[in-house]
């Protein structure tokens, strides 16, 4: 019996990096084949080489026994495959029923049948069990709703291998169990399923099957997932031993450093105090619009606050814009990397010096680009960021890599006192993940203050001094290290008035 | 190192390194198509390759060029300005009612330009701080300066009368005059300030995701509001002098010059999506416009086919801009 999908010895490079090399492997239908590697692997190429948007090198792609060529993403689609990825392709003005038939909406002379549009929309939802207003705007919807509306477009159009890159990324616990219940749905449906994702627990919860990659190679096929130990996985993964991914070590705490105390503002619901000491690592933990993010962002001065002070070291201060908090040594990494952190067509380098440079310009003007060099180079070896050069386009880099840019924007700032994490690991592999806790902890133990917002419970439970819990728009309660696992932080965050269903995974 | 070795290993091109050839083509492309297109006129077109007429095409440009420095900053922040041709010509008449009044030629310029920055300072903050549309406000700005051309000047053109203006105006030093000096110094400040300095660093960062550089303490607005103030200032140096050329301010000049200057920066492989700008590329885009202009004029072809080959050239030049982004996207 031929395999549903089987790839066989797809190799694609680009310019500077060889993204896939000799790959095969094969997807079965009814299973969920999981892919995992670290960023930069090769998971994505290959499943824009799935989804038609790259053509590759060598090999072939074969579905029953078949060669198959995708010359555009129209000619995979009309193959029976969907890849949705990590970032949604939707319209956000239109409703669910016109994303969904996007393309194919029924029309006669270009008139849209609109009523009957939905009533066909309707229909199908029911059938698959998906509870969705077609009516509905796309951006009146939750990120897990948006996703879902994805995964029914490629049900609609029938599709029989499904691709799905990183969904869980920016869901919710709550979000993440109906997700996981579609995809077994679908598996049940005798479709045939790639998962890629970071999340260990996810891949040993829904995958049969999971293949691992590193540096564009296919390291191994594990068809019975359930009797290999996590440990290997890890191993294979990153090419190397990691015992704790976590590595934690108790630090001497200093004095409070960093104070906000009564801020007021958008998103929340009451006035909000927090303090961080010196050495501290305080993890904030809450559901997805807990109002984390949000706080953070008034604290940064990044949005404006409508009451509230802050104090640092003792002394209260002025944070009106986000210049004025760096000017200060209190820097913030955007949760969202590609909107908020990078500037996806600069290069690398520019990307680590955008904020660093004023130390050293000359008449107050002019750049001092050996300087600018040299800080640039310093960091990709230091947290080795992984790019052919400095002058490299930072889009070209992998998620982990961009991140660790990130971090190094605010690692050349002399004086570092405060520094805001808003999900600093999201989307990154494990390797970079374990780089990225030991950047942290140096930040740590040089003194610096740091608030370290995830939505990755096993992560803030391991990396945090302390934990505060946030839960709609204020801060529901603070844990000491000793005190916090899964089931205290989960019972802060839920809300109260719901019964506690969501179960740590 | 392991990893040292496997980057060492993927930098040796490939075979099928098409895109890096490509992006290679696309870099240099406008040059070459300027030096094809400059020898072939040289030996095709009569009068062409001659000094007189070299520096009558640089005289013509020197208002474009100038202000496609500034325009390129406009749109490598992603913004955009069509408030530059009602302002040359508001400054013209500007300055010369000024000059007819006072008699003093550096009053007459200094209060130019400085109505020039107050309309860019209006521009940008409305841009930057009311967050309207810089489309929408430019467009805005250019109906309502182009109709205090007319009200100032009711109507009608201001003649100079002044002979130290008009003599600045035909000023030669080595036996090039003084506006194509002006043009040239244009490239290079602005070619350092985009290069060597951190307000073109925040230009173009800006440009390439505004939210990005917020966050990482680059003050979006006031660089915003500098941009387009610096713009309104050098259109109003470009309307003196238009106005020193033509010893006269003319409220109904420079129509139609704001899409020449975006025609010659898009020309020149400024990116309409910001972040992308290179002021070699400037310089070619708007000597390519010149040269065909000069070319057109030398061939007497009929002024009303001229708007159908600028057109012409300008979709040529968006096609070249869509090809280059598709060549690099990957």
């Amino acid at each position: 019996m031929s395999a549903t999908l089987r790839f066989d010895n797809i190799g694609k490079v680009f310019p500077g990096v060889r993204a896939l090399d000799g790959v095969s492997f094969d997807v079965n239908a009814g299973e969920v084949h999981g892919l995992m590697g670290e960023n930069g692997a090769g998971k994505s190429t290959l499943l824009k080489v799935l989804g038609g948007e790259y053509q590759p090198d060598s090999g072939r792609v074969l579905i029953d026994g078949n060669e198959v060529k995708f010359a555009s993403a129209a000619a995979s689609i009309a193959a029976g495959i969907a890849v949705i990825h990590q970032e949604l392709q939707y319209v956000p003005d239109l409703t669910v029923a016109e994303n969904l038939l996007l393309g194919a909406l029924p029309s006669t002379f270009g008139w849209v049948h609109k009523r009957e549009a939905k009533k066909h929309v309707r229909d199908r939802l029911l059938q698959m069990g998906v509870d969705l207003d077609p009516n509905a705007k796309l951006k009146k919807l939750s990120i897990a709703q948006r996703q879902m509306v994805e995964i029914c477009k490629a049900l609609l159009r029938n599709a029989r291998v499904i691709a799905l890159d990183e969904p869980t990324s920016s869901l919710s616990h709550r979000e993440t169990e109906v997700l996981f219940k579609l995809v077994r749905d679908l598996k049940a449906d005798n479709r045939a399923l790639i998962y890629i994702s970071h999340r260990m627990d996810e891949i040993y919860e829904l995958c049969n099957t999971c293949t691992i990659f590193r540096d564009g190679r296919k390291i191994a096929s594990h068809p019975n997932l359930a009797e290999v130990p996590r440990d290997t996985l890890v191993q294979e993964m990153v090419g190397r031993e990691i015992s704790d991914i976590y590595d934690y070590k108790p630090r001497a705490l200093g004095d409070v450093r960093f104070a906000v105390k009564n801020v007021e503002g958008h998103a929340l619901r009451e006035p909000t105090s927090f303090e961080v000491r010196r050495g501290e690592i305080v993890g904030f933990f809450g559901l997805v619009g807990a109002g984390r993010s949000e706080l953070m962002h008034l604290v940064y001065g990044a949005d404006r606050k409508k009451a509230g002070t802050i104090t640092l070291d003792g002394e209260p201060i002025k944070v009106r814009s986000a210049g004025e908090a760096i000017r200060h040594g209190i820097v913030l990494c955007p949760e969202d990397r590609k909107e908020e952190g990078i500037v996806a067509m600069a290069t690398v380098s520019e990307n680590i010096n955008i904020s660093c440079r004023r130390h050293y310009l000359r008449a107050g003007l002019f750049l001092d680009r050996k300087k600018e060099a040299e800080t640039a180079d310093r960091f990709i070896q230091l947290l080795k960021i992984k790019t052919p050069s400095r002058r490299q386009k930072i889009r070209f880099l992998s998620g982990g890599n961009q991140q660790k840019a990130i971090l190094s924007r605010w690692l050349a700032e002399p004086e570092l006192k405060v520094v805001i994490l808003d999900e600093p690991t999201r989307g990154i592999d494990v390797g970079a993940k374990h780089e990225i806790y030991h950047v942290i902890y140096q930040l740590a133990e040089r003194g610096c203050a740091i608030v370290m917002i995830s939505s990755e419970l096993p992560e803030v439970l391991g990396v945090s001094d302390r934990i505060v819990v946030m839960r709609q728009g204020r801060i529901a309660g603070e844990l000491p290290r000793e005190q916090a696992n899964e089931q205290s932080v989960l019972n802060l965050a839920l809300p109260v008035q719901s019964e506690p269903t969501a179960q740590a995974a | 190192m392991e990893v040292r070795e496997n980057i060492s290993n993927t930098l040796v091109p490939s075979k099928n390194d098409k895109q890096k050839w490509w992006q290679q083509i696309t870099e240099y492309s406008l040059i070459v198509i300027f030096i094809l297109m400059f020898i072939t006129m040289s030996l095709s077109v009569e009068h062409f390759f001659s000094i007189e007429n070299m520096l009558g095409l640089a005289l013509s440009i020197s208002q474009i060029g100038m202000v496609a420095c500034t325009m390129m900053f406009c749109l490598a922040s992603r913004d955009f300005d069509l408030s530059v041709g009602s302002t040359v010509a508001f400054a013209g008449v500007l300055c010369a009612m000024v000059l007819n009044a006072t008699g003093n030629t550096f009053i007459a310029i200094i209060a130019a330009v400085a109505a020039g920055s107050v309309i860019g300072f209006v521009n940008g903050a409305v841009i930057a701080y009311l967050r309207i549309n810089a489309l929408i406000t430019t467009l805005a700005t250019m109906e309502v300066v182009r109709g205090l051309g007319f009200i100032v000047s009711h109507g009608q053109a201001v003649g100079v009368s002044s002979e130290t203006f008009i003599e600045l105006g035909g000023l030669t030093l080595f036996g090039v005059s003084l506006p194509i000096w002006i043009t040239l110094a244009c490239f290079i400040v602005f070619g350092v300030l985009l290069n060597q300095t951190v307000y073109g660093r925040n230009t173009l960062a800006i440009g390439g995701n505004a939210e990005a550089s917020r966050l990482a303490g680059i003050n979006v607005e006031r660089t915003r509001v500098w941009i387009f103030l610096i713009q309104g200032a050098v259109a109003a140096l470009a309307g003196v002098i238009l106005a020193s050329r033509i010893t006269s301010g003319q409220p109904n000049a420079a129509e139609g010059f704001e899409l020449n200057v975006i025609s010659a920066c898009v020309l020149g492989g400024v990116s309409l999506l910001g972040g992308r700008a290179t002021i070699s590329g400037v310089v070619i885009g708007v000597l390519i416009m010149g040269t065909v202009e000069n070319v057109m004029n030398l061939m007497n072809i009929d002024a009303f086919y001229q708007y159908l080959v600028r057109g012409a050239i300008l979709l040529a030049a968006v096609l070249l801009d869509q090809l280059k982004n598709r060549g690099s996207r990957d």
